[in-house]
């Protein structure tokens, strides 16, 4: 067995290269080329700066997902807990010396790149409980102390996350780290105890949150309550949706989007401009390239040797998941608005930054399904 | 492989709650797919007119006014291309320098350019400011060769009502001036089809056929975008321009009536006895109503209302005027009517009569002498319709002239400031000014004094329905679509009248041939009041009464000092009267003629009647020969 493994960890470049997993690559390299196109919709069929930049980062983080994926997963489960270290440190630089940017301080300037740590932190939060999931014995999963851990391992990031202040993110970021959770075994007792209790606790929470938090979940509940203030942007989502119809206006000619009536079309309400403009055929297409990509990512999951890579995948493609199911409900107006990115359509380099590594790692343990790690 | 203590697998719980998490994505992804299909297939419908709605915004133009014709197609109210300037703030690189070089340009006051900048500040940066409504063809001229210089400025071309004859149809067609907030809110058409720089009826037809003249806005749809500024034009619907409207007025008449009262202030009304149809309708002075269509200038404005001729009040339809010895055909109709005298009736004229201790003079001094009743028409005499008036009383005299048409409004509807006039009776005193009528006061009525008040109008109505054999006829100034010519006109009117007792205005219609032989007498025999201004010749020959009303009561050193007109100062000059019709042998038209203060109606109304019909029946031939509105080219 030993033998074994170091066979598989030696693998050659021909080698890793054929493990690689084709339909998720390929799947990815459609969405890229359907966002650029959309990006160049959003700015009025002309190649300007949305488009430009978009595609230049595309440029960018598609071979440092290739280049990820060329590690072994054995040198990601060794690095996670750095990672999550580096990110939590990240994230305490924006919240000391971030950017502000309309009220929120969420980045940080690198000066090579201006970064959003947080989204970062959606990924290595998933490494971070991967690995020590991995590590620690299945009876030893719900003993006290472990619990602590892990919740912390959660916690620290949010409450970074929240201070910024930053809803969306540290929701996302919760149920990523939550999932894991999930996986790893803990009781689903647990799992209902606490959701009982947030339950009880929800009118107290509401208490603390910020009065356009508030504002927001009553927008959601009844939107049409300032139809030009803040119930505008779901308003407007939905009348661009709404109106595209069976097969869409076309490509370029969505007009809540070219006159501008669309809020944040290049980022939350990317699918929003997409949907207009291709109408139902076209959103259940895109719905279904995701659903490959979740599938093909979960599948490598199961048939990953070790459970750290398991459990990446596992949780990375949950995570996916979520984002999609937050930024579409958001859009549809089934959610209140919590800005959330669509992977990879959505303009923002920090998003697709992380998403770009979650998908490296997932072709790493693709190419290394056969490793296992003690 | 690693085998767990508890022998239970780690991957196998990893894969079991995964599984677990598949489904619950399944039926996420679901409720979205369901949630799509409802807001894109079941609702699509909705969501697209709301995204039309978002999208595309209206923009209503003035709608352009039907034109006004008179009988023979003139356009006597039309359109007419103006030139405007207009600037689009958001074009324009510097606004100061744009400003200073158009005040040079078109020589623009302080108050112009304060004006401009005021409406900048309130307009959104896309939206047209008006710098002049009215641009001379040379300031256009000078604007477009200056153009490349004047960034921002756009030269448009409109349409703007015109008034071809200036001022000798104002107080028939009215004007037409920007609507104030009654002339909005009194008028729902107004209301929907309002846009700023449209113009409205503020008097005259145009008020009183607005909804008709007014026709529909062009529509121009644009695409906007989320802050109102306008992307592209979608569609321009072109309105419907209003109806056209045919007056029965003949414009040469109308001309000559005018300048026959020019300088003076009057009225001329000419009217068709069979038709009813109104030839001329002119009151003096008038003014010119295209002055109003771009905002009239306070000067100009002052000096129509302070000028003490009055050109702002229709005499036609507005002015009251005591008829004078205008009212002796129906005196003596309704004398005759009642039984009261015969043709052999004589009366004795010394110059003057006494009632109750009071004297009632004859205009002339030294009295008529024995006079009948043509004798008395022809020569005016007041003492033969004293006795008659007296013989008659007023009540009974007021029916007769009630059934001509005295106190009651002619044209009714079409002006709203048309005035009924008065003819009193006992019973009116009694409850208007409760007190008793007291029989002087009938000798007074038949001689047109006193009480009695009528209107131009009201006396050519009159005259006309004692031309026409004693007819009720409707006046009107608008043409049907299927105008009779008078020949049918007078069939269907004598006919009407077989069916109808009430349209006969006579009991005997030989009385009525009686009073037309004695208005022939007056213009026609020596001695006759008008017969200085008879024509001979059949083909013209006219028959008409003059009448001469006080405005004062003549004091009786006055009346000793016979003083000549120039010597009494204006305002108490009497007014002269004039009524007629013609051609006596086959009557056609009836007119009234009154200027005001004029003196005497032998020697200032009745010499314009002469001229007149040389017009009217020289043009008789020319109308009956109109084709149909329909086949009127214009």
């Amino acid at each position: 067995m030993f033998q074994h493994n170091r066979l598989d960890s030696n693998l050659t470049f021909i080698q890793k290269v054929k493990n690689l997993d084709y339909i998720l690559l390929l799947s990815i390299i459609l969405l890229s080329a359907i966002s650029v196109f959309v990006m160049y919709s959003t700015d009025g069929g002309q190649i300007l700066y949305h488009t430009k930049s978009h595609f230049i980062k595309l440029c960018i983080f598609f071979p440092l997902m290739l280049v990820i994926s060329f590690f072994n997963i054995k040198f990601w489960h060794i690095t996670s807990y750095l990672f999550y270290f580096i990110i939590v440190l990240l994230l305490a630089w924006a919240s000391i010396d971030g950017i502000k940017v309309s009220g929120s301080q969420r980045w940080i300037n690198l000066y090579f790149i201006v970064l959003q740590p947080s989204e970062l932190m959606k990924i290595s939060v998933i490494l971070c409980l991967a690995k020590y999931y991995h590590r620690l014995k299945i009876d030893n999963v719900n003993s006290f102390t472990n619990i602590v851990i892990a919740l912390t391992i959660i916690i620290i990031p949010i409450i970074l996350v929240i201070s910024q202040p930053d809803l969306g993110t540290s929701i996302l970021i919760a149920s990523s780290g939550l999932i894991i959770l999930w996986l790893g075994g803990l009781k689903i007792k647990y799992f209902f105890i606490s959701f009982i209790t947030f339950l009880i606790s929800l009118p107290f929470i509401i208490s603390f949150l910020k009065p356009y938090q508030k504002l927001r979940i009553l927008t959601f509940l009844d939107p049409d309550r300032d139809p030009l203030g803040a119930g505008y942007q779901i308003i407007q989502s939905k009348i661009a949706i709404g109106s595209g119809g069976l097969t869409g206006k076309g490509f370029l000619k969505g007009t809540q989007s070219y006159l501008e009536f669309l809020p944040e079309k290049h980022t939350d309400f990317i699918f929003t401009l997409f949907s207009e403009e291709f109408g139902f055929f076209g959103s259940i297409g895109l719905l279904i390239l995701y659903i490959v990509i979740i599938s093909r990512i979960i599948r490598i999951g199961a048939i990953s040797r070790s459970n750290f890579a398991r459990l990446f995948c596992f949780g990375f493609a949950f995570a996916i998941f979520i984002y999609i199911v937050v930024n579409l409900s958001m859009v549809l107006g089934l959610l209140p608005i919590v800005g959330s990115p669509l992977p990879i359509m959505s303009y923002g380099g920090s998003s697709m930054l992380a998403t770009m590594i979650g998908f490296g790692i997932v072709l790493s343990a693709k190419i290394n399904h056969k490793q296992t790690i003690s | 492989m690693i085998k767990e203590n508890s022998g239970i697998r780690k991957e196998d719980v990893i894969n079991r709650r995964m599984f677990i998490i598949g489904a619950a994505k399944i039926i996420i992804f679901t409720g979205i797919i369901v949630r799509l299909f409802s807001l894109q297939i079941d609702d699509n419908k909705k969501y697209l007119t709301l995204s039309d709605k978002n999208r595309i915004r209206e923009w209503k133009l003035p709608p352009t006014r039907g034109n006004i014709i008179d009988y023979f197609g003139n356009v006597i109210a039309g359109n007419l291309k103006v030139y405007q300037l207009h600037i689009i703030p958001e074009q324009v690189e510097n606004f100061s320098y744009l400003l200073t070089r158009l005040k040079v340009l078109l020589q623009l006051s302080d108050k112009k350019i304060s004006n401009i900048l005021k409406s900048k500040k309130r307009l959104k940066p896309w939206e047209s400011i008006i710098v002049s409504e009215n641009l001379s063809w040379s300031e256009f001229v000078k604007v477009n060769n200056y153009l490349y210089d004047l960034v921002g400025v756009k030269p448009v071309m409109t349409i703007s009502r015109n008034y071809p004859f200036n001022d000798i149809y104002t107080h028939v067609l009215g004007y037409v001036s920007q609507p104030n907030e009654n002339d909005i809110l009194q008028n729902e058409i107004i209301q929907e089809r309002f846009v700023t720089g449209m113009k409205v009826g503020k008097t005259g037809l145009e008020k009183t056929l607005e909804n008709y003249l007014i026709g529909t806005n062009d529509i121009q749809r644009y695409e906007v975008n989320a802050y109102g500024k306008r992307i592209n034009q979608l569609e321009y619907q072109k309105g419907e321009q209003g109806s056209k409207i045919r007056l029965t007025i003949d414009t040469e008449v109308q001309k000559l009536s005018a300048k026959l009262l020019a300088d003076k202030a009057g009225s001329i009304s000419v009217m068709d006895i069979y038709t009813g149809e109104i030839i001329a309708m002119c009151s003096s002075p008038s003014y010119d109503p295209n002055l109003f269509l771009f905002g009239i200038s306070n000067d100009e404005w002052e000096l129509i209302r302070n000028n003490p001729l009055k050109p702002l009040i229709n005499k036609t339809l507005s002015g009251l005027y005591s008829p004078g010895s205008t009212i002796k055909p129906i005196v003596a109709l309704s004398a005759l009517e009642n039984n009261i005298i015969s043709t052999n009736f004589k009366v004795k004229c010394t110059g003057k009569t006494e009632l109750y201790g009071q004297t009632f003079h004859c205009w002339k001094e030294k009295g008529h002498g024995v006079v009948s009743l043509n004798n008395a028409m022809k020569q005016s005499c007041d003492t033969y319709f004293y006795e008659i008036a007296r013989l008659l009383g007023v009540d009974r005299l007021k029916i007769t002239a009630k059934k001509f048409g005295l106190g009651e409004k002619v044209l009714g509807e079409y002006f709203e400031n048309e005035k009924k006039g008065l003819f009193p009776d006992t019973n009116w005193k009694k409850n208007n000014l409760e007190r008793g009528w007291v029989l002087g006061e009938t000798l007074i009525t038949g001689i047109g004094q006193g009480y009695t008040q009528t209107t131009p109008l009201q006396l050519c109505l009159m005259t006309a329905q004692i031309a026409n054999g004693g007819y009720s006829i409707k006046p009107k100034i608008i043409v049907n679509n299927n105008p009779l010519n008078f020949v049918e006109a007078k069939k269907a009117m004598e006919e009407q009248n077989l069916i109808n007792s009430n349209n006969r205005l006579f009991k005997e219609q030989r009385n009525i041939k009686i009073i037309q032989e004695a208005m022939f007498s007056s213009t026609n025999e020596i001695m006759g009041t008008s017969y200085r201004s008879r024509i001979d010749d059949p083909k013209y020959q006219f028959a008409g009464k003059t009448g001469t009303a006080q405005v004062k009561r003549i004091s009786k050193r006055e009346r000793e000092l016979d003083l000549k007109i120039d010597q009494i100062p204006y305002n108490d000059r009497d007014h002269a009267l004039y009524i007629a019709y013609g051609p006596y042998k086959n009557p056609r038209y009836a007119l009234s003629i009154i200027v005001e203060h004029g003196g005497s109606g032998s020697k200032a109304a009745a010499p314009m009647a002469k001229k007149l019909f040389k017009l009217i029946i020289d043009r008789d031939e020319l109308r009956e020969k109109q084709p149909n509105f329909e086949e009127i080219n214009i």
